[in-house]
């Protein structure tokens, strides 16, 4: 089999549609996941939003948690800020534990 | 072929009703969903759990499943639907969108034979592909390349879909970060009905490290150092990834200091840093010649580090 090497390179922003069709969600629900803080663009109008860096992971993990568990834009900002504290608290466990 | 225990992936009897069996799966869903399961088996696990589902919650499905046999066959694991399993059944094809991964061969050979083209793989001019890489913090200080294996539905000339394996080499760019995406422009699925191929997108994250703990730009360690080292200061020489530092230690350092070695984390504009706890460690005194110099400080150097437990004696 042929083997090239592909070219590759960082996803760094992404539009409001570029974002639409990342996590495969429809503007309105990333507009309202926006408005409740998940997410945290560059930009004052909806047309030159940019995404960037954690809030092009956690649109991806919004999207998940909303297919495959029905839940809502106020529950997907509670369940990732909780997350996110989670995570946190383990990374400090960790780091004790290792003391 | 693996036969596949659908009523124990779910927990349920075989007997459950469709109301017992969408609880069921709720709650693992949620118990299992690798963004909020972080363990290793959980993707899988839920994987499992969503397949279960997408047969029990369709009567027409489960009840032909249920048609292939009361016991799993015994032996090998290996299983063989008998021939015209399904006649008589009929499939509504409504296979919800899996996005990563699709089911097991069991699941396919089932319910998707002859099946018309799979979701996600509707007419339209691209279908992006969704991916993890797991790379070696190494990798993002140097840029590496990796080989990878896809394997992606394609619609043979007669409608039906196959699945190709491919091997392609991918360059790790520099500097990436846990929770980036690199993309691969033009890699995704192939356009339905010969249209553009999508972009693949692979997740990077990074493989445990046993020395580092990555967070963002910055590196976590713990720098052992001697007593000595930590009593007198000085100058100690610390392999990173980014070549050896020089690292001052200043006098009378204590366990648990932190040190902030600038610009050493992974690179970027601005590079990240790595901070270093600082972890004293006494040799043992296994020669004679050891024995002699801890018993010397023993004696010569007025220390208690219990005083403070003084007020609290009884």
């Amino acid at each position: 089999m042929k083997l090239t090497t592909m070219r590759t390179d960082i996803v760094e922003a992404l539009s409001l549609q570029d974002l639409c069709r990342f996590c495969q969600a429809d503007e309105t629900w990333v507009v309202e996941l926006v408005e409740h803080g998940v997410l945290d663009p560059i930009g004052s109008t909806s047309g030159n939003w940019r995404f960037v860096g954690t809030s092009i992971v956690r649109a991806k993990k919004a999207r998940r948690l909303n297919r495959d568990l029905g839940i809502n834009t106020a529950g997907i900002a509670l369940v990732l800020d909780l997350l996110e504290e989670r995570d946190a608290v383990l990374r400090r466990l960790a780091q004790h534990e290792a003391i | 072929m693996d036969f596949k225990d659908y009523y124990n992936a779910l927990g349920v009897s075989r007997t459950a009703s469709a109301d017992d069996i969408k609880k069921a799966f709720r709650k693992a869903a949620r118990k299992y969903h690798p963004d909020i399961n972080s363990g290793a088996d959980a993707e899988a696990k839920f994987k499992d759990v969503n397949e279960a589902y997408e047969v029990l919650k369709d009567p027409e499905r489960r009840a032909a499943y249920d048609q292939l046999g009361k016991e799993p066959p015994q032996g090998q694991g290996r299983y063989q639907p008998p021939p015209d399993w399904d006649s008589g059944y009929e499939f509504s094809d409504a296979m919800g969108a899996q996005g990563e991964g699709g089911f097991s061969d069991f699941f396919e050979t089932l319910f998707r034979r002859g099946a018309g083209p799979t979701a996600g793989m509707r007419a339209g001019p691209a279908a992006d592909s969704h991916g993890r890489i797991e790379i070696a913090i190494e990798d993002s200080y140097r840029g590496a390349e990796r080989k990878l294996s896809l394997r992606s539905p394609v619609v043979g000339p007669n409608g039906g879909v196959t699945m190709q394996d491919r091997t392609i080499s991918v360059r790790v760019p520099k500097g990436i970060l846990a929770g980036q995406h690199i993309r691969l422009a033009g890699q995704g699925s192939p356009g339905f009905d010969g249209g553009a191929a999508g972009d693949l997108f692979l997740e990077v994250s990074f493989a445990a490290h046993p020395v580092y703990r990555p967070d963002g730009k910055d590196l976590y360690l713990d720098l052992p150092i001697t007593s000595w080292e930590a009593a007198l200061g000085g100058h100690i020489v610390m392999p990173t990834p980014d070549g050896k530092v020089d690292l001052r230690i200043p006098k009378n350092a204590r366990s648990g200091q932190k040190m902030r070695l600038k610009g050493k984390g992974l690179p970027g504009t601005p590079a990240g840093d790595i901070f270093a706890t600082l972890k004293i460690v006494n040799p043992k005194a296994e020669t004679e010649k050891a024995r002699a110099l801890f018993e010397q400080m023993a004696k010569e150097m007025p220390f208690d580090p219990r005083a403070h437990l003084e007020g609290y004696a009884k």
